[in-house]
């Protein structure tokens, strides 16, 4: 059949890559877990991944909680149910706006980032010159950029939920003309630690995923500038389409029972 | 100097899906000796430098470095080749991300274990020995000229006192007068050393001045073998159009309706 040939080849090919990228994280990971570390790049991809990014999921959080609590309340005003307006900020930062966002955000910086600079490594031979100096890629590119990934998203995304909750209290008591203290009380009485630190597990799942994906379309990227410039799209686009599939997976797993 | 080789290729193959890169390579390279490897683009010379560092892998053959076969060998034996080899590629490949002197001091730093005081002195003695000045060390590799890179390249691949030094096209994209300079260098350290050099090259000005000895690589394989001396009345056809620069000779040069 004409048709069945090239969606035959397409579904081989995509599953050569799901293999591919299986055996590039199985690898990350046995190398994250195995001398020798290199604190100080550790540190310096924490300072890139993390504090860096901290101004773009800032911005990006503030808004969203102030964003929510205006759509919220003329939401709930229909059913005169706006007191629940703090709570529905708090939860739906805390468990997916907070997490998904700075993922999101994160990936466009900080994936596309990562994959130009292996990219550029790569086609110019400097991953070659660093196996020469007797110095393992894996262990010098991708280990510290994934731990790095994997530790600081949380604490951004932990950063990013106390703003988009403050961006939604200050709508709600300046805008919306909330009371501060019943506001503040209404944020924290149905709050639970399992909303936050769900929200957290999916911010490391995306720390994850954002660093491999960018450390592997860099790493296997061909072709000069071109296939950089490949690359760095397929880094952005892949890690994006991931982190939502992972949100979905990971909201199943703690709120599903 | 030692009768065994100190690197030794034998029967060496190595394809890209259909196409047959190299079919069959032999080449012993002694102790202290300096061989250049020259031949046209697309004939095999870079496929032959990355099966020997390990950087690909061969589909058969032998590739013995020190007598200790470096096919199908363990990341230890692979890492104590490496140890005492140092490697010049052809754009230097500096780490864009560090200055010049952690770039020279690399191997030393990350490889041997060496504190980074004591490695930036000898950085600093290295890139010396290539005729550049500690003002240099702080510099990022992308403002320095396409020469500088390649002595600094240079200062790299000789930092750890290596045994063996790898050259890749050593003196393309860069002036005559600048790629002479190069070609000194190469040998000046090569000599100093006592190291012996595997060069692949297609410039027969730098082969003349830097080997002892040129292998003629020609689809896949090494046709001609000899002393420098020689290559100029060898009868090899193919050589002699190679290094005479004609477009009309035997060698299939793949141009088409030119």
């Amino acid at each position: 059949m004409p048709i069945l040939a090239p969606v035959g080849r397409i579904f081989l090919a995509f599953l050569a890559v799901v293999g591919r990228v299986t055996v590039f994280a199985a690898k990350t990971l046995l190398h994250c877990v195995t001398p020798r570390f290199y604190f100080r790049l550790i540190f310096k991809q924490m300072c890139e991944i993390g504090y860096f990014s901290l101004p773009v999921v800032a911005m990006t959080t503030l808004f969203a909680g102030m964003v929510l609590a205006l759509q919220s309340y003329s939401g709930f005003s229909r059913f005169s149910a706006e007191s629940a307006v703090a709570t529905v900020v708090v939860i739906s930062m805390t468990r997916e706006l907070g997490p998904v966002l700075a993922g999101l955000m994160v990936a466009g910086r900080v994936g596309a980032a990562i994959a130009a600079e292996i990219g550029t490594m790569r086609v110019t031979e400097q991953i070659d010159a660093l196996v020469t100096l007797s110095t393992n890629p894996f262990k010098y590119l991708v280990v510290p950029r994934v731990i790095a990934g994997l530790v600081t998203l949380p604490i951004l995304v932990f950063v990013g939920d106390i703003i988009g909750v403050m961006g939604g209290y200050m709508v709600g008591v300046n805008k919306l003309s909330f009371n501060s203290g019943s506001y503040i009380q209404n944020t924290f009485q149905y709050l639970e630690t399992l909303d936050v630190v769900s929200g957290l597990v999916k911010a490391a799942a995306f720390g994850f995923i954002i660093t491999l994906m960018g450390c592997y379309q860099g790493y296997y990227s061909r072709g000069g500038a071109q296939g950089v410039g490949q690359a760095t799209t397929n880094a952005v686009v892949s890690s994006s389409i991931l982190i939502l599939i992972a949100n979905y997976i990971v909201t199943e797993l703690f709120f599903v029972r | 100097m030692s009768n065994s080789p100190k690197i030794s290729l034998t029967d060496l193959h190595k394809g890209f899906g259909a196409k047959k890169v190299l079919q069959g390579i032999n080449l012993d390279v002694a102790a202290g000796e300096s061989v250049a490897i020259i031949g046209g683009s697309g004939t095999g010379k870079s496929v032959t430098l990355k099966c020997v560092l390990g950087l690909l892998t061969p589909d058969s053959g032998s590739i013995k470095i020190d007598g200790v076969e470096m096919v199908g060998a363990d990341r230890k034996a692979q890492d104590a080749m490496l140890a005492k080899t140092g490697m010049l590629f052809q754009g230097a490949a500096l780490f864009d991300s560090l200055p010049v002197w952690e770039n020279v001091a690399f191997g030393l730093i990350e490889g041997q274990g060496i504190d980074r005081k004591k490695a930036y002195d000898i950085a600093i003695a290295r890139l010396a020995d290539v005729g550049l000045g500690a003002e240099m060390a702080d510099l990022s590799p992308a403002s320095l000229s396409g020469g500088m890179q390649k002595r600094v390249g240079l200062a790299r691949a000789i930092a750890t006192r290596p045994e063996i030094l790898f050259f890749d096209e050593p003196t393309t994209g860069i002036d005559p007068i600048m790629g002479d300079v190069i070609n000194d260098l190469i040998v000046k350290c090569t000599r100093e050393l006592g190291a012996c050099a595997l060069t692949i090259t297609h410039d027969m000005a730098s082969a003349r001045k830097i080997a002892d000895r040129i292998a003629f690589l020609y689809q896949g394989k090494i046709i001609w073998d000899g002393p420098v001396a020689d290559v100029e009345h060898s009868d090899n056809p193919y050589l002699a159009q190679f290094i005479s620069g004609n477009t009309e000779g035997p060698l299939d040069l793949d141009l088409k309706h030119l």
